[in-house]
């Protein structure tokens, strides 16, 4: 039961950090029909600048300011490059930033060094949020952060398991559900949101109502960015802040994007759950084919026990998950999960 | 009447082009003579056989793969398991005809992996080529039976008899079987743009709905194309396999394919010799560039960057115009502006290459002594007079490149608007 509570709070909180990220690409896709695909840089981008200025002005401040300096390099990267290359079509526009990705990780490894930099989180988000306690005869329950002495029994016939959750975790959780609100309320509640959605579908009427549609698309770019660069600051004192975080979380958010649905940013918010949820219980699940296979009672040959085939655990086979769910969606459902529009 | 004798003339001086294109791969060895230079001239034959498959994504089809080095890779991993097949007697094939399983591998993974891919056009195809090669790659690590671990799949090319003497041993002999197989991938791969599937092909890229409207099944036609694109790229992989005689995970992996992309884009895609002249940039840039600096990745970024705004067309539309503009004998009033956007570019390089290495030297080996030598110059990282001076030529190269690039513009739009205005004259 605490495995599965953990697990489950686990997957959500990286589900709800890919979405951070996700939905800032769909945000661009769907109005500038671009996908970004140094979108991940930009992740990679939030965590460094977090780093060097939480050494230098705090966590608070870095956690406002490395958002917007993300953001002011990704309207930078728009206005100067992308823009140039708009009319071109979207093969250009992929293309550009496929470059800008090279340039972005480059430039990384060489102003911050080749090899992981030491980001920790901040002394109140170290340590477990909550813990929770299955004491095998009082049965479970739960105490806010470190468990302490509780979990050594005195008496060895209790057995006391104790499972705590990462603070930083709960961190990402409140993060990413603050962001989404305000996202919705700034969308669907204020005029320049109104204005968005529609230069979103129409730009050359928002155009001839007086508005600077090019502008608009910048400041879009600049805020999907600054998302990106936002679940950086968080991701990278969670996780590791090192060259290779662009890559590992970019393909995955590609991923999310295409089981959502090109452009749907609620398909974007559920293929990042189940992602996220699917990845973490797959990296703590150890079963394979064959235990699956001897528990139904099947005798296997010494040979067909030594495939790597049948030998290979689910934890093992974690990281291709999510291509393999990418791969049934588009043999069964090819405009994503809440997509409306076959691209 | 004019129109069917400059025909003929250009099939005539196709023939040419192929004919000494051919002398070349013969003659190369024994002008470039050095190991380092066999070694490159093969590696070169290899990756022109790659770039030109994955043009006929990019260029031929307008479809941008992120994972076009799942098929070479595959190719590569095929060809190497089947020559230590032969090696352990197995089963019989020359060592000539193994890239050929390659392809065949490369094609099969293309037929199963291209089936889903291609259902998609434009940017969800680029997104689902990604997803598919981390797939392959991350199984690659998953299954070291296949894909050999870290260490990779080794093998030894030497395998069975010598064949009139060829036994594939010397680097020459290799360099000759890639250059064949080079040359044989090119007439066929160039034959294919004439075809009746290469010209659809080429208007499933430009305006997919017309090619629905009469009746062709646009799915089915990117398909072929991808599979037929995933038989060069194994063939590619194959002779890979044969000439470095070892196979690691890396042939499939990410690094691999954006590789293919980039130098298939600089090279260009919209000329069919682009990506030849793609693959001998990726050999030298991969050989020589990263001998010279470790920053090599960021120039070649920008370069790409670069090219992608203001070149689309890559290294060979520039070669194309500019050969159109010099038999028009406007080349001349374009000369001044040549001159001087090289030298404001070369200012800038200068500058900003100084501040890049001087950025990297603190990086990498601040511990042993502030100063390096790059270009013949001794910067020194602790002198801020360096720094200035570097930051202050990039920004007047910066500056005036800019100043002559707008000139430049100028007088190019008056030519290429006089050239059309000439050729539309009757």
């Amino acid at each position: 039961m605490e495995f599965f509570v953990i697990s489950m709070l686990n997957g959500l909180s990286y589900g709800l950090l890919l979405f951070m990220l996700s939905s800032g690409l769909t945000l661009i896709f769907s109005m500038m029909g671009v996908l970004n695909f140094a979108h991940a840089s930009f992740y990679m981008l939030g965590a460094y600048f977090g780093y060097t200025l939480s050494g230098v002005l705090g966590f608070w401040v870095a956690l406002v300011l490395a958002p917007l300096l993300t953001g002011a390099a990704g309207a930078l990267f728009e206005s100067q490059v992308l823009r140039r290359v708009h009319k071109m079509g979207h093969v250009s526009e992929l293309l550009v930033t496929f470059g800008l990705s090279y340039v972005v990780l480059e430039v990384v490894q060489l102003v911050w060094g080749r090899v992981a930099v030491d980001f920790t989180a901040p002394a109140f988000l170290q340590g477990p949020l909550f813990t929770l306690i299955n004491h095998s005869a009082e049965g479970l329950s739960l105490v806010a952060g470190a468990a302490g002495g509780i979990c050594t029994p005195a008496d060895p016939a209790v057995r006391i398991v104790c499972s705590p959750f990462p603070a930083t975790r709960g961190f990402i959780m409140l993060t990413a559900i603050g962001m989404v609100v305000s996202l919705w309320w700034v969308l669907t509640r204020t005029r320049a949101g109104l204005i968005i959605q529609a230069a979103l579908t129409h730009p050359e009427t928002v155009e001839t109502l007086g508005h600077n549609v090019p502008r608009i698309f910048m400041l879009v770019f600049a805020m999907g960015t600054g998302l990106a660069g936002l679940a950086g600051v968080i991701g990278g004192f969670t996780f590791i802040t090192e060259p290779a975080m662009a890559a590992t979380v970019g393909s995955v958010i590609f991923v999310v994007v295409v089981v959502g649905g090109m452009g749907s940013l609620s398909g974007a918010f559920l293929a990042s759950i189940l992602i996220g949820v699917i990845q973490t219980f797959a990296v703590a699940v150890d079963y394979s084919i064959l235990q699956f296979l001897s528990d139904l009672g099947v005798k296997l040959s010494a040979n067909a026990q030594n495939n790597t085939m049948l030998q290979l655990s689910v934890s093992q086979a974690a990281p291709v998950l999510p291509y393999l769910l990418l791969v049934l969606i588009l043999i069964f459902r090819p405009r994503g999960l809440l997509g409306t529009r076959d691209v | 009447m004019s129109d069917l004798v400059s025909k003929s003339s250009v099939v005539s001086s196709d023939q040419w082009v192929w004919g000494l294109f051919a002398m070349l791969l013969v003659l190369a060895p024994w002008v470039f003579t050095s190991n380092l230079s066999m070694t490159m001239m093969s590696q070169m034959g290899i990756a022109i056989i790659a770039c030109l498959s994955y043009n006929i994504l990019l260029g031929q089809g307008g479809m941008l793969s992120f994972g076009h080095a799942v098929y070479s890779g595959m190719g590569s991993y095929f060809t190497i398991h089947a020559l230590n097949m032969v090696g352990q007697g197995s089963f019989y094939l020359p060592v000539s005809v193994l890239p050929l399983v390659g392809g065949l591998a490369g094609m099969g993974f293309a037929v199963l992996l291209g089936f889903v891919t291609t259902r998609k056009s434009g940017t969800t195809f680029s997104m689902i080529t990604l997803g598919m090669a981390e797939l392959v790659f991350a199984m690659s690590l998953m299954f070291s039976e296949f894909f050999g671990g870290e260490a990779g799949v080794s093998g030894n090319r030497v395998v069975g008899e010598a064949v009139m003497g060829i036994n594939f041993g010397p680097q020459r002999q290799v360099y000759y079987l890639i250059a064949l197989y080079t040359f044989v991938s090119m007439v066929l791969l160039y034959a294919l743009t004439q075809t009746p599937l290469g010209r659809i092909l080429n208007a499933v890229r430009d305006n997919p709905e017309r090619v629905e409207f009469i009746g062709y099944n646009t799915q089915q036609v990117r398909y072929r194309a991808f599979i037929i694109a995933g038989f060069f790229a194994g063939i590619a992989g194959g002779l890979g396999a044969l000439n470095f005689e070892i196979v690691t995970a890396e042939v499939v992996g990410p690094a691999r394919s954006g590789a293919y992309l980039l130098f298939t884009f600089l090279g260009g895609a919209t000329f069919f010799f682009g990506p030849v002249l793609g693959g001998i940039l990726m050999v030298l840039a991969f050989v020589l560039l990263s001998e010279l600096t470790k920053a090599w990745l960021l120039y070649l970024g920008f370069v790409f960057l670069f090219m992608v705004v203001y070149a689309p067309g890559g290294f060979a539309a520039l070669i194309m115009v500019n050969l159109r503009i010099f038999k028009a004998g406007a080349f001349g009033r374009l000369f001044n502006g040549y001159v001087g956007l090289l030298l404001s570019g070369l200012l800038m390089l200068a500058g900003a290459s100084a501040l890049i290495e001087m950025v990297y030297h603190l990086q990498l080996n601040a511990a042993m002594s502030s100063q390096l030598v790059f270009a013949g110059i001794t910067l020194d990282t602790h002198a801020a007079s360096h720094w200035w001076f570097a930051g202050s030529l990039l920004l007047a190269g910066l500056g005036l490149f800019e100043w002559q690039r707008k000139r430049f513009m100028g007088v190019w739009d008056q030519v290429q608007a006089d050239l059309a205005g000439a050729g539309s004259k009757p």
